[in-house]
C-alpha cells in the first residue's frame, strides 16, 4: 500500500487542530491522533525510502526499516498512553506542543539522512521546552531556558558536524560511522547530550521534574530514546559506548538514594536505564543491539508508568517529596497497584517486562568476555531495584503515614497507568511478538532457570540491605535538600568562582583600576553605550556626518583598490 | 504582444502611475493599483518561465539596434529579481483592502498610489534594462518616489527622516553616475554586454579602478552596506506601514542585484576578486554588519527600528554571501535575497496590523498584544523564528549555503561567527516575543484580531517562509544556476 503520508505529519499537523477544537471534541483528536498515526505507519513498507530534492541535496526524509519502524511503533503507544493520561488537562498548548514533539520524535527516527534527523532534532528540543514551561512557576521558567540551551548546542554540534562530514565524505546519508574525525565526534557528543551521557546529563534531571504532572510522561517517553536511535543508527559497536553506558547505570544510583523529589529519583534512575541500553549498543550488532532497543521499548512504557503513578500524586495531593508524603496507599489502592507493577519491571522481575530486555544486554557483555562490564551492570540492577523498586513505592505510598487523605487519580490517569501496567506485564510474560520486532534475529530464552535464579537472588538480597539499612537507621533519611550534581557547576561554582576571583582581586582594584568583575561589566556597558538608541551606533546620524562617511569610504576604498 | 512584455513589465506600472493622478476616487485607485501589481507579477512569472525554456531574452526598445538604442536583456538573475519585486508589490499593495486609516494619509490616497507605482515600475526597470544609463534613470525614479512616500509617514520625524535619505541617495545616485560616466570614458559605451566586453581592455587603467570605487560606494549607500547604513533605520521606522514593508523587502534587493551585476558581469569576478581583492574589503564589513546591527537591535525600544537593524544585520550576511565569490556563497546570497524578502516583508505586515489596532509602533505597548491578536502576532513569531534561521524556514537555507561556503573556503572562524549572529537574532527576537505573549496586557482595551484583508496578505509571505523552507527547488534551485551561470568564468 503506497497510501501512506510521511508518518511525523499525523502528529505535527493533525497536532495543529487541536487548538480550535474544544471539550469532547479535542480529547477525542488527541486519542484520534496517535491511532490514525499507527495505521498509517502500517500502511508503509519495508525498505521504503522517499527522497526529497532540498537546496540541492537529495535527502532521504523517509527510511523504513526494521529499527525505524520498531521505534515508530513505540513513540505511537507513548503518544496514545500519554495522549490518555493527559486527557484531563485544560491547557491546549500542551497537548498541542505534546503531540507536536512525540511527531518530531517520529520524523527523527525516520531520518535518513543527516539534515532531516537535524531539523527534527531541533523541533524535538523546541516543542518539548513547553513540557516545561506549562508548569507557569519561575522555577521552571528557568529550568525551561537551561533545557532548551543544551539542546539547541546539542543541535547546533549536530548541524555543524553534519556540514563537516558532507564535507568529507559528500554524503549527508546517516549511517554506522566510526569516531574518527571531527565531524563524527561533533555528531556523536550532540547524540550524546540528548542520551544523557555522564557530566552531559544535568539538564534531564534538572528539567524533568520541573514539569506539569503529564509533561513530564511526554519527556520521559521521547528525547532520550530518539537519541537511543540514533545511537544505535549511528555508533553500533562503538566500544567507548560500553564504558560509558556501564559508567551511566552505575553513577545515578547513588544520587537517587539520597535525593528527595521523587520524580528527580526517576529522572536519576531513568539515566541508569539508558545506561543498560548504551551498553548494550556498545557491545554491537546482534544481542547487544537488540537487548537496548528491547530495553528502550520497555523503558518507555514502565518508567511511562512510574512518572504516570508519581505525577499522579502530585496532581492529587501536590507534593513530589518522599519526605512530605507517605501511606498514600489508603487513598490511592489503584495508583499503588500500578506504581509496583512498574516498579517490579524497571527491578526486572521475572515475569515483568524489564526481565526480557535487560538480561539479554547483560548476557551479551558475558557472552563477550566483559567481566567488569557485567559486574557493574550487575550492581546498577540491584542498584535500580534499590532505588527505584522500593524506594518510589515506599516512600510515597507507605512509610510513616503523612496524614494526606486525597481522592483516588482521575479515571483517564488509572487507564492510562492499567493499559501501561497491563502492557508491562504481558511482554515480561509472553516476549515472542516484542522479539519479532527487534532489528536482528532472536535466539534468546529468557526464562532458564540460570537467569531466573539469578535475579532472584539479587533482588531478594537488595531487598535485604535495604531493610537492613532502613532497620538499623543507616538508610539516608528523606531530607528535605538539594544534592549537588554536575549543573552546579554552572549554576553555582562559575558564578561564585567569578565572585570569589572579584573578591580577591577587590584590593588592588585602586591600583589595577579593575579586575575581572570590572573588565566584564565595562565590556557590557560600552557595549550598551554604543549600541542603544542613543549611543554611536544606534543613534541617527547627523545628515552632513552620513555624507562625511560616504566620502571616508570611498577614500578608503579608492586607496585600496590603487594599492 | 508576448514579445513586447519586457517594455510592458516597466511601462505598464509607469503610465498606470500618470492615470492614478486623473482617477483621484481613493478605492478607485487603490484597486486600479492592485490590478496594475498583479499584471506585473504575471508579466514577471511569464518573463521568468521563457528565460528559463529559450535563454536570454533581448528587447531593442523603440527598434534601434545596441549599442544606438537601449537594449532589455532579460537573463535568469533579473528575472529571478524581477519576481521579488513584483511578487512583494502584488502582496502589500492589496494589504489592508477596504480599511482606510492610519497607514495613509487622508486626501492624498490617490498620490500615495501614484509613487507607489512609479516606484515599482523605478525598481523594475533598473533590474530589466541591460543599459546602463539606463539604470541611472531608474534608480533615479525610485528614489525620487521612494522618499515621497517615506515623507507621508504620520510621524513628523518622517520628514527628516525622508530628507536624510535624499540626501544620501543624492549622493549615492551621483556616485553610480560618476562611475557609469567613467566607464563610458574608458569603454565609448553604455550597453552593459559591450562595456563587459571592453572593460578587460582597459583593465590597467587607473579611471576603471575609480570607476568600480564610486559605484561599489555608491550602490553600497544604496544597499545600506555598513557603515554607509545611517538612512535607513528611520527611513523605514518612520515611513507608512505599508512602505515599509515594501521598501524592506524590494529596494534593498535591486540595490544588491545592482551589485552583483557591477561585479560579476560588468567587471568580471576574477577582476574584482584576484586583482582588486574587493572580498578583503567587504568581508569585514559584512560581519560588522551582522553583529552591530544585531546588537543594536537587541536595544530597540521601537520595534520597527529593531526590524529595520536586524535588515541591516541580514544585509551583511548577502554581503557575506556574495564576498567568497563561490558558487555556495553567492547561492546563499541570492537565495537570501529572496528569503529575506519573503520574512521582512511578513514582519513589517504583522507591524502594519500591530499599528492599525494599537497605534503604536513601541515595543512596550504590545504586552500581552499576542492574547488580542493570537494570529497576527504567530505570524511574528514564524517570521521571527525565520530571520533566527530555524530548521524548517527559509532563514535556515541561507544561512546552511554560507555555512557551507565558509568551510568550503577553510574560513572556520567565519563559519562560527555566522553561527555565533544567530544567537543575537535569538535574543532581539526572544526579547518582543516575551512581551507579546508572557506579559500582561497593559490595560483593557478592546483590541481586535486584525481584518482579514491584513491577516491573508500576512500569512501569504509567513506561510512563504515556511513553505520555501521545505521546497527549495524554485528559489535555492534557480539562485544555483544563476550562480553558476554567473561564475561560469571562474574555475
Amino acid at each position: 500500500m503506497s497510501g501512506s503520508v510521511h508518518p511525523a505529519f499525523v502528529l505535527l499537523l493533525g497536532a495543529l487542530f487541536l487548538p480550535v477544537l474544544k471539550g469532547r471534541m479535542r480529547q477525542g483528536l488527541l486519542i484520534l491522533l496517535p491511532v490514525l498515526g499507527f495505521l498509517n505507519l502500517l500502511g508503509l513498507e519495508m525498505g521504503t525510502v522517499w527522497h526529497f530534492p532540498f537546496a540541492g541535496y537529495g535527502l532521504e526524509v523517509l527510511r523504513v526499516d526494521k529499527l525505524s519502524l520498531l521505534f515508530g511503533y513505540l513513540f505511537h503507544l507513548a503518544a496514545f498512553l500519554t495522549a490518555i493520561y493527559s486527557l484531563h488537562v485544560k491547557d491546549s498548548i500542551q497537548h498541542l506542543t505534546g503531540l507536536m514533539y512525540a511527531g518530531s520524535a517520529v520524523g527523527a527516527v525516520f531520518a535518513g539522512d543527516l539534515i532531516t534527523l537535524f531539523i527534527f532534532w531541533e523541533l524535538l528540543a523546541l516543542t518539548s521546552v513547553f513540557q516545561i514551561w506549562s508548569r507557569r512557576t519561575a522555577r521552571s521558567y528557568g529550568a525551561g531556558l537551561r533545557y532548551l540551551l543544551v539542546h539547541i548546542t546539542s543541535g547546533l554540534m549536530l548541524l555543524v558536524g553534519a556540514a563537516l562530514h558532507y564535507r568529507e565524505s559528500g554524503s549527508l546519508a546517516f549511517d554506522v560511522m566510526t569516531l574518527a574525525d571531527t565531524a563524527s565526534w561533533l555528531i556523536f557528543l550532540a547524540i550524546g547530550i540528548k542520551c544523557a551521557f555522564p557530566l552531559l546529563h544535568s539538564w534531564l534531571v534538572d528539567g524533568y521534574p520541573e514539569a506539569t504532572p503529564t509533561g513530564t510522561v511526554f519527556l520521559a517517553s521521547f528525547t532520550t530514546k530518539t537519541a537511543v536511535y540514533a545511537l544505535a543508527r549511528g555508533f553500533t559497536g562503538t566500544e567507548e559506548l560500553i564504558w560509558i553506558g556501564a559508567l551511566m547505570t552505575m553513577f545515578p544510583i547513588f544520587y537517587a538514594v539520597i535525593e528527595n523529589d521523587l520524580r528527580r529519583v526517576l529522572g536519576y534512575s531513568m539515566i541508569n536505564q539508558i545506561g543498560f541500553m548504551v551498553a548494550g549498543i556498545g557491545l554491537g550488532e546482534g544481542m547487544g543491539v537488540n537487548g537496548a532497543v528491547a530495553h528502550a521499548f520497555n523503558d518507555v512504557i514502565f518508567k511511562g508508568l512510574l512518572f504516570m503513578s508519581m505525577g499522579a500524586v502530585l496532581f492529587r495531593t501536590g507534593k513530589i517529596n518522599g519526605s512530605d508524603l507517605g501511606g498514600l496507599y489508603k487513598s490511592m489502592p489503584l495508583t499503588t497497584g500500578f506504581c509496583i507493577v512498574g516498579a517490579s519491571s524497571i527491578s526486572a522481575f521475572p515475569l515483568f517486562s524489564g526481565f526480557v530486555s535487560k538480561s539479554m544486554v547483560m548476557q551479551a557483555a558475558a557472552d563477550q568476555g566483559h567481566l567488569v562490564i557485567w559486574l557493574m551492570l550487575l550492581f546498577a540492577s540491584a542498584g535500580v531495584f534499590h532505588h527505584a523498586g522500593i524506594k518510589i513505592p515506599f516512600f510515597a505510598f507507605f512509610a510513616h503515614d503523612s496524614g494526606i487523605r486525597c481522592k483516588e487519580a482521575p479515571m483517564n490517569m488509572l487507564v492510562a497507568m492499567g493499559l501501561s501496567a497491563s502492557l508491562c506485564v504481558f511482554i515480561g510474560c509472553l516476549p515472542g511478538p516484542l522479539y519479532s520486532l527487534l532489528p536482528y534475529a532472536v535466539d534468546y530464552q529468557p526464562y532458564t532457570s540460570t537467569h531466573v535464579l539469578l535475579q532472584l537472588q539479587l533482588l531478594f538480597f537488595s531487598a535485604l540491605a535495604f531493610i537492613f539499612l532502613k532497620l538499623s537507621g543507616i538508610y539516608p533519611p528523606e531530607l528535605r535538600s538539594v544534592n549537588l550534581d554536575v549543573d552546579w557547576v554552572y549554576r553555582r561554582m562559575f558564578p561564585a568562582t567569578v565572585r570569589t576571583v572579584v573578591r580577591a582581586v577587590k584590593p588592588l582594584k585602586d591600583q589595577l583600576l579593575g579586575g575581572g568583575r570590572m573588565l566584564v561589566t565595562w565590556m557590557i556597558s560600552e557595549l550598551q553605550r554604543h549600541h542603544n538608541p542613543q549611543g554611536i551606533w544606534g543613534r541617527t546620524w547627523l545628515t552632513g556626518r552620513s555624507v562625511l562617511m560616504a566620502v571616508v569610504v570611498l577614500g578608503a576604498f579608492l586607496l585600496f583598490y590603487y594599492y | 504582444m508576448m514579445e513586447q512584455l519586457p517594455a510592458l513589465q516597466v511601462v505598464l506600472p509607469l503610465f498606470s502611475a500618470l492615470l492614478c493622478l486623473l482617477i483621484r476616487n481613493k478605492t478607485a485607485s487603490r484597486l486600479f493599483a492592485v490590478a496594475v501589481s498583479w499584471g506585473c507579477l504575471a508579466i514577471a512569472l511569464i518573463l521568468l518561465r521563457t528565460v528559463q525554456e529559450t535563454g536570454i531574452i533581448s528587447y531593442h526598445f523603440g527598434g534601434w539596434f545596441p549599442p544606438l538604442g537601449i537594449e532589455y536583456r532579460i537573463d535568469l538573475l533579473n528575472a529571478y529579481v524581477l519576481i521579488i519585486v513584483a511578487m512583494i508589490s502584488a502582496v502589500v499593495l492589496p494589504f489592508g483592502v477596504g480599511h482606510w486609516g492610519l497607514s495613509i494619509p487622508e486626501g492624498r490616497e490617490y498620490l500615495f498610489f501614484c509613487a507607489f507605482l512609479l516606484c515599482i515600475s523605478g525598481l523594475l526597470g533598473i533590474t530589466i534594462t541591460g543599459d546602463a544609463f539606463n539604470v541611472f534613470v531608474f534608480l533615479e525614479i525610485t528614489s525620487l518616489s521612494s522618499y515621497a512616500l517615506i515623507a507621508m509617514g504620520r510621524n513628523r520625524r518622517a520628514l527628516r527622516a525622508a530628507f536624510t535619505y535624499l540626501v544620501m541617495g543624492t549622493v549615492g545616485g551621483t556616485f553610480i553616475l560618476i562611475g557609469i560616466g567613467m566607464m563610458y570614458l574608458e569603454t565609448g559605451t553604455l550597453n552593459m554586454v559591450d562595456i563587459a566586453n571592453r572593460l578587460p581592455l582597459a583593465y590597467g587603467s587607473r579611471t576603471v579602478l575609480v570607476a568600480f570605487a564610486f559605484l561599489t560606494v555608491g550602490v553600497g549607500i544604496k544597499l545600506a552596506v555598513f557603515p554607509l547604513h545611517h538612512w535607513l533605520p528611520n527611513a523605514y521606522s518612520y515611513a507608512p506601514a505599508t512602505v515599509s514593508a515594501f521598501l524592506a523587502a524590494t529596494a534593498t534587493k535591486v540595490s544588491y542585484y545592482v551589485l552583483v551585476r557591477v561585479i560579476f558581469t560588468l567587471f568580471g569576478a576574477a577582476y574584482i576578486f584576484e586583482t582588486l581583492r574587493f572580498h578583503v574589503l567587504l568581508i569585514p564589513l559584512s560581519l560588522l554588519a551582522m553583529f552591530i546591527g544585531s546588537t543594536v537591535a537587541i536595544y530597540q525600544t521601537n520595534i520597527k527600528r529593531l526590524l529595520a537593524y536586524s535588515s541591516i544585520s541580514q544585509i551583511g550576511y548577502m554581503t557575506l554571501g556574495l564576498s567568497f565569490a563561490s558558487i555556495n556563497g553567492l547561492t546563499g546570497g541570492l537565495v537570501h535575497l529572496f528569503n529575506h524578502a519573503l520574512m521582512k516583508g511578513g514582519l513589517f505586515l504583522v507591524l502594519a496590523s500591530v499599528m492599525h489596532s494599537i497605534a503604536s509602533n513601541e515595543i512596550d505597548d504590545m504586552r500581552g498584544l499576542g492574547r488580542k491578536m493570537p494570529f497576527t502576532m504567530a505570524a511574528f513569531v514564524l517570521g521571527g523564528l525565520s530571520l533566527i534561521g530555524v530548521p524548517g524556514t527559509v532563514g535556515f537555507i541561507s544561512k546552511w549555503y554560507l555555512v557551507v561556503a565558509a568551510l568550503e573556503k577553510g574560513w572556520y572562524p567565519i563559519a562560527v561567527l555566522i553561527l555565533l549572529s544567530s544567537f543575537l537574532a535569538v535574543i532581539y527576537i526572544w526579547r518582543v516575543v516575551e512581551i507579546f505573549f508572557f506579559r500582561e496586557p497593559a490595560a483593557e482595551k478592546s483590541i481586535k484580531e486584525a481584518p482579514l484583508s491584513m491577516l491573508i496578505p500576512t500569512w501569504i509571505l509567513i506561510g512563504g517562509t515556511l513553505f520555501f523552507g521545505l521546497q527549495t527547488e524554485w528559489t535555492a534551485g534557480v539562485a544555483g544556476s544563476v550562480a553558476n551561470f554567473l561564475l561560469g568564468g571562474l574555475p
